[in-house]
């Protein structure tokens, strides 16, 4: 197998979207730490792999990437015989199957994201960041993610996972923002919607998931 | 070459006090499935859905885009929302009746057109989105005036994301590999809109950045579906 690395703290929403994909796909990595409090990610170095100076950056022997979810589709594509196999659909599931993925992979992108952002870095950055809240950002923050789990709600009710009865990389890409807002005991929505809470609890406990969180806790490689 | 006929749902403005919107026009997101469609002489029907009567949420509307959004797609039974799924379904669906715009025939090349397509999403809608709503909607919708900060503080995100397009596309004709990719065409609803603003200095001033919209704006699917938006 090739040198897959992968640059970034372990505990960015982004980065462990990249690691929690490649767990299920069973690929070894190693991670690099980039240390943002000292500004790591905008050393001119760093900024050759990712010209934003955002985390993550990927690099194997054939290319290097950045923005989280096209570094997942690569290592789908890349390790196709590997691991979980349906991340993006089935490989009979035809066209019809993979458009579903991606439907629901922009819906976390374009919907989801967005908001849940917002509340991660106000209730569980923020704080340890030393920096104060913003409550009015937090209230409408709520209310959007209230609405986009409402769609959730209904959608889950029809479907075991978002695109159909398989985990895929679309449920994948909301582990991330989820696990911080119910780390910040801030899980309300989520709680109280029956099937969001089933879908919750199903792609939570994956193996895979539970690999990354420990690496949250671990320190980070030199 | 026949190819079957789309149905697409997509945002119509109807006229609002004689000056701005036309019953014609297209939003940006249906334009981006519009030009795919476009690009691989994919024949089409468009069925206009009304903002101004709120049919975006009508129960009708909603059964096939639960968060009551535009385009959608049907293709038989087929229904799907998001315009760069749809996107990638309608090139992947048709490719050898078009442009290879998604490259997925080489690992690396497909995952260039990725993270470019991502770094549209991402990074550049979310520059150019608030200078279009506040320069270009919000006066004629609201008849409201724009709001100078948040212009402002999307032109300071579209600057970060031209300066990174300005440097790769001095070493690459476009951003994902040298041909054109659904990566480009995905900036071109918006960055069409901008044109008509002070804003498109922004990519005027930069030489590789302003060719490559030119060489964007001149293709001929482009053409005809830029004329449909509001400028």
């Amino acid at each position: 197998m090739g040198s897959v690395t992968v640059y970034g703290p372990p505990i960015s929403t982004a980065v462990s979207r990249v690691l929690a994909c490649l767990q299920e796909k069973d690929v070894d990595f190693k991670l690099v730490n980039v240390d943002m409090a000292k500004g790591q990610h905008k050393s001119p170095d760093y900024l050759k792999l990712q010209p934003f100076g955002q985390v993550p950056a990927f690099q194997d022997e054939h290319a290097t990437l950045f923005e989280s979810r096209a570094i997942c589709r690569y290592i789908c594509d890349k390790y196709a015989n590997r691991g979980n196999q349906s991340l993006l659909g089935r490989s009979g599931g035809g066209p019809a199957e993979r458009a579903q993925v991606e439907q629901w992979l922009e819906a976390e992108s374009q919907s989801f994201n967005p908001p849940s952002s917002v509340l991660v870095f106000q209730l569980a950055f923020a704080p340890r960041m030393g920096l104060p809240q913003d409550p009015a950002a937090i209230e409408l923050n709520q209310a959007k993610l209230a609405r986009v789990l409402d769609v959730y709600e209904r959608r889950l009710g029809e479907s075991r996972f978002l695109a159909g009865d398989e985990f895929s990389l679309a449920d994948l890409a909301h582990l991330p923002n989820a696990h911080h807002i119910f780390a910040a005991r801030k899980d309300d929505m989520f709680a109280s919607r029956k099937n969001v809470a089933r879908w919750w609890e199903e792609i939570s406990t994956r193996p895979s998931w539970k690999k990354v969180v420990d690496m949250y806790s671990a320190a980070p490689p030199a | 070459m026949l190819i079957p006929g789309f149905l697409v749902r997509g945002k119509v403005r109807r006229d609002h006090g004689g000056e701005g919107f036309r019953a014609s026009d297209i939003g940006a997101a249906t334009a981006r499935v519009l030009l795919c469609l476009g690009e691989m002489g994919a024949e089409y029907e468009l069925v206009p859905v009304d903002f101004f009567t709120r049919e975006q949420k009508s129960p009708h509307h909603l059964a096939r885009n639960a968060f009551g959004l535009v385009p959608v797609l049907e293709d038989g039974d087929l229904l799907l929302f998001e315009s760069r799924a749809i996107a990638r379904y309608v090139l992947r669906k048709y490719k050898s009746s078009g442009p290879d715009l998604v490259r997925e025939g080489s690992l690396e090349e497909s995952a260039m057109v990725d993270l470019w397509l991502e770094v549209e999403a991402q990074q550049y809608e979310k520059g150019i989105l608030p200078i279009f709503f506040q320069i270009m909607v919000v006066p004629v919708l609201y008849g409201g005036v724009p709001d100078e900060k948040l212009v402002a503080d999307g032109v300071e995100k579209l600057v970060k994301v031209l300066d990174v397009y300005e440097a790769r596309l001095s070493q690459s004709k476009h951003l994902a590999v040298d041909f054109v990719s659904l990566a480009d065409l995905s900036h071109v609803p918006f960055a069409h809109y901008i044109m008509a603003t002070p804003c498109a200095s922004l990519f005027q001033s930069r030489p590789h950045a302003k060719a490559w919209w030119d060489s964007l704006a001149s293709r001929p699917a482009c053409k005809k579906v830029t004329a449909a938006l509001l400028t």
